[in-house]
């Protein structure tokens, strides 16, 4: 966090291929994005559908919350309250040892991300194994982190893959993408029939029929959730849909917006435990994280409608040239920007809310209307009017204009100030601005000069 | 109709671009708008708002009711200010617990106009009478897109335009990276965006690049000028205003 965003931005805007690699894939999902949108002639209608259900649960969620316990309950199966990433983590520990595993199988999970469960587990002498082909290649590589929400590996290109294919699994692969998965499924094929526990996230969780839901494209999840004879389910606890047949909404705008899909290739729907078939034992971790906390700032809440599709971070400019790993968190992007510093704490990630020049293509995509713009403009004032983050100098600037502006005397005194060269309306923060552009000069005759002469 | 319209200059175009102020006022009296500039007019505070101080600049907001509580329309050469007052006004009212100002701005909002809108959804007009022989590429300013929603209402004035050889701009929807205190704060991300938004310039090969706001047109022209790429910017009100033949 040294030094935030515009230091981290900075870094990876120098990584030339990360600026190919990144470049290309947005653009090439954004343009099928709006090709599989266009399709659904009532998608705006589905959109505010999807950000009503949300808006609802998140208004009665405690009520939500309990009837889902109730109903995961009756289904045999076993509900944990977290109130933060450490009590989370240790019921996975718990569990698996409690199965004496020495390792667990993971569905892609950015919940699990959150609260760097991997690390935890690797405490207590328990290797968590990432079986998303994305999640896999980032956990190969050094020191690597996820740049994407949905597509973790989003700047690596299929070279990079192969050569960290032949280092780290010690196989002969070209830089073919059927030759790739080939080797990371036999790879991952042996795990999915030895380990005997599973961890998961959930994209959605059903209140009144105690129902978790995991959408991919890979059947890795599949695996991940039917095989092991023990499944440990983190869910945030934003996750929540009250019914059923709110998955209608929400499983037709997912893939549309995520994978720019007509519908995703693979959706597990799971209650409690059922008799021969799938887990003996199932445990659902309900994960507060800080979201309780988001829940009671009337205006930010509504970031946790999200779920998760990754449509902001593919039409957005600033991600589109930074990359995901210039915000410092499992959630990057203009989400990731209102997100992070809300569950986190601002003083934690106060640059974040900066990371975004307000041009407003996150809130034209977002699945579920989460205006995305006014919350950052909203975080800006809690960040500068909460914590210390900004400086006095800015302080000290954005107060001297204020004043300018309070009045058309000081205004138009400063306006002849200006002219000179000198003062608050003149020296606005402008080594920044020259490093890479030339300054308007200051006319001789302001506009309101000329009027007074011509028409005053 | 006769119409009567207040100009709202914004602060960036009185004090630094005084011609395109200019121009707007010789556009709208060309086609028949009685303009009227209250002097008494500052600032908007869109800078501090979208920089986190807008709790320091709610008096601009009730200032700008002040001053133009009684225009019958009020126009403006900025999409951006045109947005701070019509959509970010009313949350800057509601947040602070101003449920009268929070009346009052809802009162004035649906009168305050960018000035393509004005011209062409309000007025009707898109042909001003200008002539301009010049190649000229249009970027879409994302506020006017995006939250004015002012669509191909600059696009129809152009068009309309004399003499004019106008190229489309390939991802015109994309930000230049300006962004209001963006530009210095994240001014590396900035400029990456700039640089692109000028390739793609440079690529129509256009000799003007024009836009529906000022502050945008200073961050893209000031980046044109420093790599000396012989493109200049010009506001449209002053394409509208010229007559070159």
């Amino acid at each position: 966090m040294k030094g935030g965003f515009p230091k981290a931005a900075r870094d990876a805007l120098a990584d030339s291929q990360l600026r190919r690699n990144i470049g290309h894939a947005t653009s090439t999902i954004r343009a099928k994005r709006a090709r599989v949108v266009g399709e659904v002639a009532d998608w705006e209608a589905l959109r505010d559908a999807g950000a009503e259900i949300k808006e609802r649960t998140l208004r009665h969620l405690d009520v939500h919350l309990e009837r889902l316990e109730e109903s995961v309950t009756r289904a045999g199966g076993t509900v944990h309250w977290a109130r933060d990433g450490a009590e989370a983590c240790a019921v996975v520990a718990d569990v698996a040892r409690a199965h004496g595993s020495g390792e667990v199988i993971k569905v892609k999970s950015l919940a699990t991300d959150e609260i760097d469960l991997n690390e935890a587990l690797e405490r207590v002498g328990v290797h968590a194994v990432e079986t998303d082909l994305a999640e896999l290649i980032v956990q190969l590589g050094d020191n690597d982190k996820q740049s994407h929400i949905l597509v973790p590996a989003i700047h690596r290109n299929r070279a990079e893959i192969a050569q960290l294919f032949r280092r780290e699994l010690g196989v002969e692969v070209s830089d073919d993408p059927a030759e790739l998965t080939a080797a990371a499924r036999a790879h991952l094929r042996a795990k999915f029939l030895s380990v005997p526990v599973g961890v998961s996230g959930a994209n959605f969780a059903i209140a009144d029929t105690g129902h978790v839901v995991v959408v991919e494209s890979e059947g890795n999840g599949r695996m991940c959730t039917t095989l092991p004879e023990v499944l440990v389910s983190v869910v945030g606890i934003e996750k929540l849909l009250p019914r059923f047949r709110d998955l209608e909404v929400m499983l037709q705008l997912l893939p549309r917006s995520s994978t720019a899909e007509r519908m995703n290739p693979y959706t597990s729907i799971w209650s409690g435990v059922s008799d021969r078939d799938g887990p003996r034992e199932f445990h659902l971790v309900l994960l507060d994280g800080g979201r309780t906390d988001v829940l009671a700032d009337e205006v930010g809440r509504a970031a946790l409608r999200c779920i998760r599709c990754s449509a902001c971070l593919n039409v957005c400019p600033v991600y589109e040239r930074t990359g995901g790993r210039a915000y410092e968190s499992v959630y990057p992007g203009p989400i990731g920007a209102i997100l992070t510093p809300q569950l986190h704490g601002l003083e934690n990630a106060p640059t974040l809310p900066w990371a975004s020049s307000l041009c407003g293509a996150c809130y034209e995509v977002c699945p579920v209307k989460i205006d995305i713009p006014s919350i950052l403009v909203h975080l800006r004032g809690r960040v500068v009017r909460e914590t210390k983050a900004e400086g006095l100098s800015e302080r000290a600037a954005m107060g001297a204009m204020a004043r300018v502006f309070s009045s058309r005397r000081t205004y138009e005194a400063a306006q002849r100030m200006a002219k000179l060269g000198r003062g608050p309306l003149a020296n606005a923060a402008l080594r920044p601005w020259t490093r890479s552009r030339e300054l308007p000069a200051v006319p001789d005759q302001t506009f309101r000069d000329w009027w007074r002469e011509e028409r005053g | 109709v006769q119409v009567r319209a207040a100009l709202f200059i914004t602060c960036l175009a009185d004090t630094l671009f005084p011609d395109t102020g200019r121009a707007t006022v010789a556009v709208l009296e060309r086609v028949g708008v009685e303009v009227d500039f209250p002097l008494e007019q500052t600032c908007c505070g869109q800078m501090h708002a979208n920089t986190g101080y807008g709790h320091e600049v709610l008096g601009l907001v009730r200032r700008f009711v002040r001053v133009f509580g009684d225009a019958e329309i009020v126009v403006t050469p900025s999409g951006s200010c045109a947005a701070m007052v019509r959509e970010g006004y009313e949350r800057m009212a509601v947040e602070a617990g101003d449920d009268a100002l929070a009346r009052e701005v809802r009162a004035l909002a649906p009168r305050v106009f960018e000035l393509s809108e004005l011209l062409v959804r309000r007025m009707g007009v898109e042909d001003v009478g200008a002539s301009f022989h010049h190649r000229v590429t249009y970027h879409p300013t994302c506020h006017s897109l995006r939250l004015l929603k002012v669509g191909d209402a600059p696009v129809r004035l152009l068009r309309a335009v004399r003499g004019i050889d106008l190229v489309e701009l390939p991802e015109a929807e994309q930000c230049c990276g300006f962004g209001g205190t963006f530009a210095v704060k994240n001014s590396d991300t900035s400029t990456a965006m700039l640089t692109d938004k000028m390739r793609r310039i440079l690529d129509t090969r256009a000799d003007v690049c024009t836009a529906a706001d000022s502050s945008c047109l200073m961050h893209i022209g000031g980046g044109l000028k420093r790599s000396r790429a012989g493109v200049r910017v010009m506001h449209l009100a002053e394409i509208l205003a010229s007559e070159d033949s």
